[in-house]
């Protein structure tokens, strides 16, 4: 395992290390940054630090190993936060493995995710070379936007160095309203009424149990009177404040609900299938939390990957395994490369440098 | 070799799809840069994707440069002709595919115009968010082709930030799918990567979007200033204060004086500069920010401050906005319109820059710009009859653009590379970013036949 601390270092691990490279941030994704082959583990966490963070532009640039706790704070001390709700940023996560994994929390259904927040990255290559693209400001369209195509690339197609993302004034309160709805079905039939609300909602959330959650964020002398209003959708409604809020959204946010010894699965999908994908697997030992309006499954599994890849492939839905056996992380229907994909992974890594698609 | 091309061609499409002679070719020999000319081949105008992909693979097999065309209002020359190749017009291929209210999605082709998106959702409470100014004419298509923004991008983000799904034909005629319905994803952000791509890895032809519910209630302002300095921190105030507005537009007097002639909406034409900011949003909460948006701009120094009291006053506010080129070009025979970005507490400084410029060269230039997020498009004036001026105006939205880039800013926040500023590339990239760009478009187009030319500093160029 090798440990650069500065980017210079990192382009001497590249043409020292052997191959394929694993590359590892705070290998808090187990089933992505643990080393199962023969190739040399290229370890981040010592390329940390802060470079440069101008609050008045709303802009920040680290290396890939700075801690999501570290920014955070950073970001805390000015008023101001990453409204995609980086996840698992209590146990270690890394922003370049944040990015790298393509993670995004609760809070992206109101901003969006990880990839609408990177303006600019730089990342060392197969070949040792630096290379960036995108700029340090908030908006710019010069040349291939390869931020974007770096967010979700598991370290296959370079070792993303440096990163400079945008960050919003943070919300002065919060505040959740909750309904059980019963079951699977009713719950995604109110939460596809709740995303045609006016209503600014900045989270919205359901569970395999029929549990609805709404997150309202703004200034706090409306946030009682839109609360009220939010409750008025459905009977039943609960409403839910400090720091019990609080805690709630980081319970969700960091998987703390994962018990020991299960996978984490991220399963993109779409409201309508739910109510499908759930009854698979009521069943099976797991758990099940929809995320993003009903964008994203997020499922805790005790089986064999080998059974949830193949529930997956028979909804025509892919994944992508998060925590788990070190095997291939690609399920379903996102195992299968596309023409595409090849043609950017041959103009990256044409020598195979880095770990296969 | 070209007329066995177009005997092929006559047996995929009808006699009225291509177009050969020189008065049908006329009308595509520029895009909205019109400073760029250039007469292609022919002119294809398929009105179904597969016509699309087989026009592409012939391409392909015989070698032939194409260039995608939306509307062609491209400003920095992208639908620009080769002249040894064809253009693929794709205004035909214009059919909404399905709207899916229920999980707020719209399927359509890439030749369908921007706003007949949202004209299509609305009265479902839905709408598309990107609004270029140029939205009732240009096509999603090229929209994707550009990440193209708009007044509004500022709260919601470029195009980029609501696309999920790509169909395209790549320049080899392979066709792909890229992403989904999905707001989320794993892997590699291939969307993300086709967006902005200039029509040089492909062409789209079926694009997923992302629809939102129509804001409950707006409250749009508008300020007049004695100076653009104190319109400039004046939005660096309102950013500062954490208030997230929808839109923030600045316009110099020059460019009020021609908007008001344009639009008669009463834009105060002797203010040094006027800012539209519009927050938007649920009813309560704008009247909360809107007491706060208030207060920050009675301090700012605007010497008058008005709202709109209702939908028809704000939509004359963006009537003057929006048709702002157009103003211009009634004030002078021909301008260049530019696009630089530059960080936001730069925008005074870069302002100050421009006047000085612009009285070196005794050129005027108007502006107006995305102030929100610092992206200037000062309007380069000129009389193109007069020898010498397209030079010397060309020189000055040069040097602006150089200038955004030394001030840590960006050669074009929305209006892409093009023909225009390829030579600028360098100003902005290291010789290893742009080989990186080039290693990318020789596996998507071996044969450098998909919008060749573009994006790339000449010396730089994949050849053909
Ligand atoms: C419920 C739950 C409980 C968890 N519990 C724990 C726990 O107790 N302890 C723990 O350590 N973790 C835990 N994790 C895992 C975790 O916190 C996340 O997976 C974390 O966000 C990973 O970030 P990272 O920096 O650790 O990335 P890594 O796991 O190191 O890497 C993720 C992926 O990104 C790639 N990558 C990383 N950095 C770069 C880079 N700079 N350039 C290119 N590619 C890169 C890697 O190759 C890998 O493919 C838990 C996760 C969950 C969901
Ligand atoms: C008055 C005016 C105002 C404008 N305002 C704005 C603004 O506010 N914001 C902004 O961002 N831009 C603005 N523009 C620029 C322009 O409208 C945008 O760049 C727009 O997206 C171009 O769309 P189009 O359909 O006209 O594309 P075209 O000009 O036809 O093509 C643009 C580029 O896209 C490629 N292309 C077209 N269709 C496809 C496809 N299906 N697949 C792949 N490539 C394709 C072309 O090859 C070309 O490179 C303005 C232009 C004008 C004239």
């Amino acid at each position: 395992m090798l440990e650069p601390k500065s980017v210079s270092e990192v382009q001497e691990a590249v043409n020292t290390a052997s191959t394929p490279m694993l590359i590892r941030g705070g290998g808090t994704k187990t089933a992505l940054s643990t080393s199962s082959a023969n190739g040399t583990v290229i370890d981040l966490s010592n390329l940390s630090g802060i470079l440069e963070y101008r609050p008045e532009e709303f802009i920040f640039t680290a290396l890939s190993g700075t801690s999501l706790k570290d920014i955070t704070e950073m970001l805390v001390e000015n008023g101001q936060w990453l409204p995609f709700d980086p996840p698992m940023a209590n146990i270690g996560s890394t922003i370049g493995g944040t990015l790298a994994t393509g993670l995004s929390g609760p809070g992206c259904y109101r901003f969006g995710g990880a990839r609408d927040f990177v303006l600019g990255l730089e990342w060392v290559s197969g070949a040792g070379e630096i290379i960036s693209g995108g700029a340090k400001v908030v908006k710019n369209v010069a040349g291939f936007d390869f931020p974007k195509l770096m967010i979700g690339s598991l370290g296959r197609f370079g070792i993303i160095s440096e990163i400079t993302l945008k960050v919003f004034p943070n919300m002065n309160s919060f505040g959740t309203v909750e309904w059980d709805c019963g079951d699977i079905d009713d719950a995604v039939d109110f939460v596809k009424e709740m995303t045609r609300t006016p209503i600014d909602l900045f989270a919205l959330d359901l569970e395999s149990n029929g549990i609805v959650r709404a997150r309202l964020g703004g200034l706090s002398t409306t946030l009682n009177n839109r609360l009220e209003r939010l409750s008025e959708y459905r009977d039943g409604a609960k409403i839910i404040l400090g720091d019990v809020e609080l805690d709630l959204w980081e319970h969700i946010r960091e998987f703390l609900w994962l018990p020991d010894d299960y996978s984490l699965i991220k399963v993109p999908i779409m409201p309508n299938l739910i109510p499908q994908l759930d009854k698979c697997l009521t069943n099976s030992k797991s758990h099940r939390k929809y995320s993003v309006g009903g964008n994203v499954a997020w499922i805790g599994w005790s089986g064999t990957t080998q059974e949830i890849d193949t529930i997956l492939s028979g909804l025509g839905l892919g994944g992508l395994l998060i925590i788990g056996s070190p095997e291939t992380p690609w399920l379903g229907t996102s195992s299968t490369i596309s023409i595409f994909a090849d043609k950017v992974k041959s103009a990256f890594d044409p020598e195979g440098r880095f770990l296969p698609l | 070799m070209f007329s066995d091309f177009v005997d092929e061609l006559s047996k995929m499409l009808t006699r009225d799809q291509i177009l050969t002679a020189k008065s049908e070719l006329i009308p595509y020999e520029s895009d909205g840069l019109t400073a760029f000319k250039a007469l292609p081949r022919a002119v294809v105008l398929p009105e179904q994707q597969s016509e699309v992909v087989d026009i592409v693979q012939l391409c392909h097999r015989y070698s032939v440069p194409f260039v995608a065309r939306g509307s062609g209002t491209s400003l920095s020359g992208g639908s620009l002709p080769n002249t040894d190749g064809i253009v693929i017009g794709l205004n035909r291929l214009n059919r909404i595919l399905s709207l899916d209210i229920e999980q707020r999605i719209a399927v359509v082709e890439s030749g369908v115009i921007n706003k007949n998106v949202s004209d299509a959702a609305r009265s479902y409470g839905l709408y598309y968010a990107p609004d270029p100014s140029s939205q009732g004419v240009c096509t999603i298509g090229g929209n994707v082709a550009f990440n193209s923004g708009g007044a509004h991008c500022l709260k919601y983000g470029m195009t980029s930030n609501h696309v999920m799904g790509i169909k395209a034909v790549l320049p080899d005629g392979n066709l792909v799918e890229l992403g989904g319905s999905s707001l989320e994803n794993v892997g590699p952000d291939l969307v993300g990567l086709f967006v902005g791509s200039e029509g040089l890895l492909g062409i789209a032809l079926e694009i997923t979007l992302r629809l939102l519910p129509i804001p409950e209630a707006y409250r749009t302002v508008l300020a007049a200033y004695p100076s653009m300095e104190l319109a400039g921190d004046a939005v660096a105030a309102i950013v500062a204060s954490g208030l997230l507005p929808g839109a923030m537009e600045i316009m110099d007097n020059l460019t009020v004086r021609a908007v008001e002639e344009f639009v008669n909406g009463g834009y105060p034409i002797d203010a040094g500069a006027v800012l539209i900011v519009e927050l938007e949003g649920e009813s309560s909460a704008v009247e909360e920010e809107f007491v706060n948006l208030q207060e920050i701009v009675s301090k700012s120094g605007a010497y008058n401050v008005r709202s709109a009291r209702n939908e028809i006053e704000r939509s004359l506010i963006w009537k003057g906005r929006k048709g702002a080129f157009g103003a211009l070009g009634k004030i002078s025979p021909a301008y260049i319109v530019q696009d630089g970005v530059v960080p936001r507490n730069q925008l005074g400084a870069a302002l100050a820059e421009i006047d000085s410029l612009s009285q070196e060269y005794g050129v005027r230039v108007a502006n107006v710009f995305h102030a929100g997020d610092g992206n200037l498009h000062p309007n380069v004036l000129f009389d193109n009859k007069e020898d010498g001026m397209l030079e010397k105006a060309e020189a000055v939205a040069s040097e602006i653009v150089k200038m955004c880039v030394r001030r840590g800013g960006a050669i074009t926040g929305e209006h892409g590379v093009g023909m225009e500023k390829r030579h600028l590339m360098t100003d902005m990239f290291s010789d290893q970013d742009i080989n990186q760009m080039l290693k990318l478009t020789n596996e998507f187009d071996p044969k450098g036949i998909a919008n060749a030319g573009k994006m790339f500093p000449v010396d730089r160029l994949p050849g053909i």
